[in-house]
C-alpha cells in the first residue's frame, strides 16, 4: 500500500504543478473492471469474480519548441482481492530531447518492437505487466537512455539500460496463476549483479517501398523468468541472455505478411523462434462501411523441454472495424497448438460512449487443454471482462 | 497564254488555300478537346497553389446525424510540400479522448498507393498500414480517406464541362474521373473559382453513378498574399442524411518544418 501512496503523492504534487502551468498537457483515464470467471475454480481460495479500478494518468510539457519534453505516464489498479494485482507502475517519466536528425530519451520508457499480432517475439526491451491483460501487451516501464539517429539509411537506437524490472505474478486468490504461486521476492539471477545488471539493446530498422525490416540484438538479463520450485513456491530465475530478432512487413497489394523470427543464447543453452503469416482485408463489406481483416499466423520454436504456449501453434482470427462514430471494433482469434491440440479462444470488443467514454468486452475461453502445455494451468480460468473507462 | 496558266493556277492556289483554311480555321479554334481543357484547369490550379512549401492547420470535425446528434473530433494537421511527388503530412489526433495521441503519416504518390503509418500511443507501436482503403469513412464521418487526401494532378482523368457562376465567383466546372484503384466514385463535378483556383463546391457519384455526396467550402481566406484556404468545409450525404463539417483554424504557412519531421519515428514524438 506504501508504494501505491507513494505515487498518489507524486501524482498529486504533478496535478497541482500542472494546474499552475497551463504548458502541462493532462490526458488519460480512469476504469472500473469487472471480471467474471464461470467456471469453478482450480483452488478454493481462488476468486470467481473481481471488481477493479485503474488509474493511467500522462502529463506532458514540452519546451525548446518542441525539441525537449517530459512526459510522465503512470499507472495504478485497485484490486481489494488480490493483494499482488492491487499495484502501481510509472509507465513512463523520460526526458526527451531532439538535435537535428539525433533523438536522446533518458529515464524510464516503455518500447514497441515488431509486426505479428499474436505474440511479440522481439519485443524484449520491457518486462511484461503480468498482472494485466493475457495478451502481454502491458508492460512495466524500463530505466533506460536510449539514442536514436534517424537517417536516410534508416534508424539505429543504441539503449543502455541500467536496472532490470522483476515480472510480477498474481496472489493465491487470484486466477490465472500457476498451481504453486510465485514468490518473486526470492527471484534469483545467473548474473552477480542480480537486478543492477546493465543491458545494451542495439536496433536498426528502416523501409523499402513497402517492405518495412528491423533488425536488432539484445544482451542483458532474460525478461522471461525461469521458474524453480522450492519450498512449495515457484522462485523466478533470471538467466543472461543474447538474443538476435528480425521483424519483416511487407504490403503487397491488399495483403500484409509478417515475419519475427528470433536467436536466443541462454545459460540452458540456445534456441529459435519464429511468427509469421498474414492479414488480408476486405475493405467495405457487402456494400456497408464495415472493413473486415482476416488474420492468419504460425508460430514455431525449437525448445522441446520448457516449450512455451507458442511452440507449434496457429493463430487465426477476424478483425471487424465499423467505422462508426463510436469507432465500434471486435477483434476475435483462436490459437491452436497443432502437437497437443490446446485451443485459446478469446474475443475483444470496444466502443465510444458519448465524447469521452469507452466500453470494452473480453471473453476468454481455453479448451482442450493437453496436459504437457503450460495453458493447464488456465483451464479452469475462461472469463468475461468488461470495462468502463472515461478518458480525459 | 503562259500568263493565262500562270494566273489559272495562282487562282486554283488560292482557292485551294482559302478553303483549307475556311475548314481548318474552326479546328484551330478549338485545338483543345474537353478533356485537354480540364486537364490545363487542373494543372492551372496545381501551379497557382505551388511553393506553399508547407503549412499547420486546426481541423474540428463536427459528425451530424439526422436526430441532430453532434460528435467532434480534434486534429492538427501539417503538411509539407514536396517538389517532384506528393506532398508529406500528419495528421495528429486530440479528440475524442481515447484517441488523443493517435497519429497518421502519409507520403502522397500520384497514381502509385500513398505509403502511410499510424502510430497507437497506448501500445507506443507504429504501424505501416495499407492505403488501399480509400473510400472507407474517416473517423465515422462522411468524409472518405479519398477526400482528404492531397489532390495530385495524376489521380484523375479531366473533361471540362462549362463555365458557370458561383456564389459571387466565376466557376469552371470539370469532371473528375479517379484514375486510382479502389475510388468509390464514378466521377466528381468540381467547381473552381476562375481568380484563385479555390474548389467551391464538388459533387461525389457513387459507383452506380448516382449523386451520393455534395461538398461545400466557403469563408474562404488568403493566405501569404496568394494561398487561398477555407475556413469551412461541409460534406453532406444524400443518401443517409447526415453531414460532417471542418472548421479550419490557425492555418500558419512556412512554419519551417522539414523532411526530417515527417517520418515514421517522429510519429512517436508528434505533438
Amino acid at each position: 500500500m506504501s508504494i501505491i501512496m507513494k505515487y498518489i503523492f507524486l501524482l498529486s504534487i504533478l496535478s497541482c504543478v500542472s494546474l499552475a502551468a497551463k504548458a502541462i498537457d493532462v490526458s488519460g483515464n480512469v476504469a472500473a473492471e469487472l471480471q467474471f470467471f464461470p467456471d469453478t475454480a482450480q483452488f478454493a481460495e481462488q476468486m470467481d469474480e473481481n471488481l477493479t479500478l485503474s488509474f493511467q494518468p500522462k502529463f506532458r510539457h514540452s519546451w525548446n519548441k518542441g525539441d525537449d519534453e517530459l512526459t510522465v505516464e503512470l499507472f495504478l489498479r485497485a484490486d481489494s482481492r488480490d493483494d499482488n494485482r492491487q499495484h502501481a507502475d510509472i509507465r513512463e517519466f523520460k526526458w526527451l530531447h531532439v538535435s537535428g536528425s539525433d533523438e536522446w530519451r533518458v529515464g524510464i520508457n516503455t518500447v514497441f518492437w515488431g509486426v505479428t499480432e499474436s505474440q511479440h517475439l522481439v519485443d524484449v526491451i520491457n518486462q511484461i505487466d503480468r498482472l494485466e491483460g493475457i495478451d502481454a501487451e502491458d508492460k512495466l516501464g524500463q530505466p533506460m537512455v536510449q539514442y536514436t539517429t534517424l537517417q536516410d539509411w534508416g534508424n539505429l537506437h543504441i539503449f543502455v539500460m541500467p536496472g532490470f524490472r522483476e515480472a510480477r505474478f498474481r496472489s493465491e486468490t487470484g486466477r490465472l496463476r500457476f498451481p504453486f504461486v510465485v514468490d518473486s521476492s526470492q527471484a534469483l539471477y545467473q548474473s552477480s549483479d542480480e537486478e543492477r545488471h546493465i543491458d545494451y539493446a542495439l536496433r536498426y530498422d528502416h523501409y523499402i517501398g513497402d517492405t518495412e525490416f528491423g533488425l536488432s540484438i539484445f544482451d542483458g538479463t532474460n525478461r522471461e523468468a525461469e521458474f524453480r520450485l522450492l519450498n512449495n513456491v515457484l522462485v523466478p530465475f533470471y538467466s543472461q541472455m543474447t538474443q538476435f530478432g528480425l521483424d519483416l512487413q511487407s504490403i503487397i497489394g491488399d495483403w500484409t505478411w509478417k515475419v519475427e523470427a528470433i536467436h536466443r543464447s541462454l545459460d540452458s543453452g540456445s534456441f529459435n523462434a519464429a511468427t509469421a503469416g498474414f492479414e488480408y482485408t476486405f475493405y467495405g463489406v457487402l456494400d456497408s462501411s464495415v472493413d473486415m481483416g482476416t488474420l492468419l499466423e504460425y508460430s514455431w520454436d525449437s525448445r522441446d523441454v520448457n516449450a512455451p504456449i507458442f511452440d507449434s501453434d496457429i493463430f487465426g482470427g477476424f478483425r471487424f472495424a465499423f467505422n462508426d462514430v463510436q469507432s465500434s471494433e471486435v477483434l476475435a482469434g483462436l490459437v491452436v497448438d497443432t502437437d497437443k491440440g490446446s485451443q485459446s479462444f478469446r474475443v475483444e470488443a470496444s466502443k465510444r460512449i458519448g465524447e469521452s467514454w469507452k466500453l470494452i468486452g473480453e471473453l476468454q475461453v481455453f479448451s482442450h487443454v493437453d496436459v504437457s502445455d503450460p495453458l493447464k494451468a488456465f483451464e479452469q480460468d475462461d472469463y468475461i471482462l468488461l470495462e468502463l473507462a472515461k478518458y480525459f | 497564254m503562259n500568263n493565262n496558266i500562270i494566273l489559272k493556277q495562282t487562282a486554283k492556289k488560292l482557292i485551294t488555300q482559302s478553303l483549307v483554311a475556311l475548314i481548318c480555321l474552326p479546328l484551330l479554334l478549338h485545338a483543345q478537346t474537353a478533356e485537354e481543357q480540364g486537364l490545363k484547369i487542373a494543372k492551372d490550379a496545381k501551379e497557382y497553389d505551388k511553393g506553399f512549401v508547407d503549412f499547420t492547420a486546426n481541423m474540428v470535425m463536427t459528425l451530424n446525424n439526422k436526430k441532430g446528434n453532434k460528435s467532434t473530433r480534434l486534429i492538427r494537421i501539417k503538411t509539407l510540400e514536396v517538389d517532384g511527388d506528393g506532398d508529406k503530412s500528419m495528421s495528429i489526433f486530440d479528440e475524442p479522448a481515447d484517441v488523443k495521441g493517435t497519429a497518421m503519416l502519409t507520403y502522397s504518390h500520384g497514381l502509385d498507393p500513398d505509403d502511410q503509418w499510424l502510430y497507437l500511443p497506448a501500445i507506443k507501436r507504429v504501424k505501416r498500414i495499407s492505403s488501399r482503403n480509400k473510400s472507407g469513412p474517416f473517423m465515422g464521418s462522411e468524409f472518405a480517406f479519398e477526400d482528404l487526401g492531397s489532390q495530385e494532378i495524376e489521380k484523375y482523368h479531366y473533361k471540362y464541362l462549362r463555365d458557370e457562376s458561383c456564389g459571387d465567383l466565376q466557376c469552371f466546372v470539370i469532371e473528375r474521373i479517379p484514375a486510382y484503384k479502389y475510388s468509390g466514385y464514378t466521377r466528381q463535378n468540381v467547381w473552381i473559382d476562375k481568380e484563385g483556383y479555390r474548389m467551391i463546391k464538388a459533387d461525389f457519384y457513387d459507383r452506380k453513378n448516382d449523386l451520393l455526396k455534395t461538398l461545400t467550402s466557403s469563408e474562404f481566406k488568403q493566405y501569404l498574399g496568394h494561398y487561398w484556404r477555407p475556413g469551412k468545409m461541409e460534406m453532406i450525404n444524400h443518401l443517409n442524411g447526415k453531414s460532417t463539417t471542418l472548421d479550419w483554424e490557425g492555418y500558419t504557412f512556412k512554419t519551417g518544418l522539414t523532411e526530417g519531421d515527417f517520418k515514421s519515428q517522429t510519429l512517436k514524438r508528434a505533438r
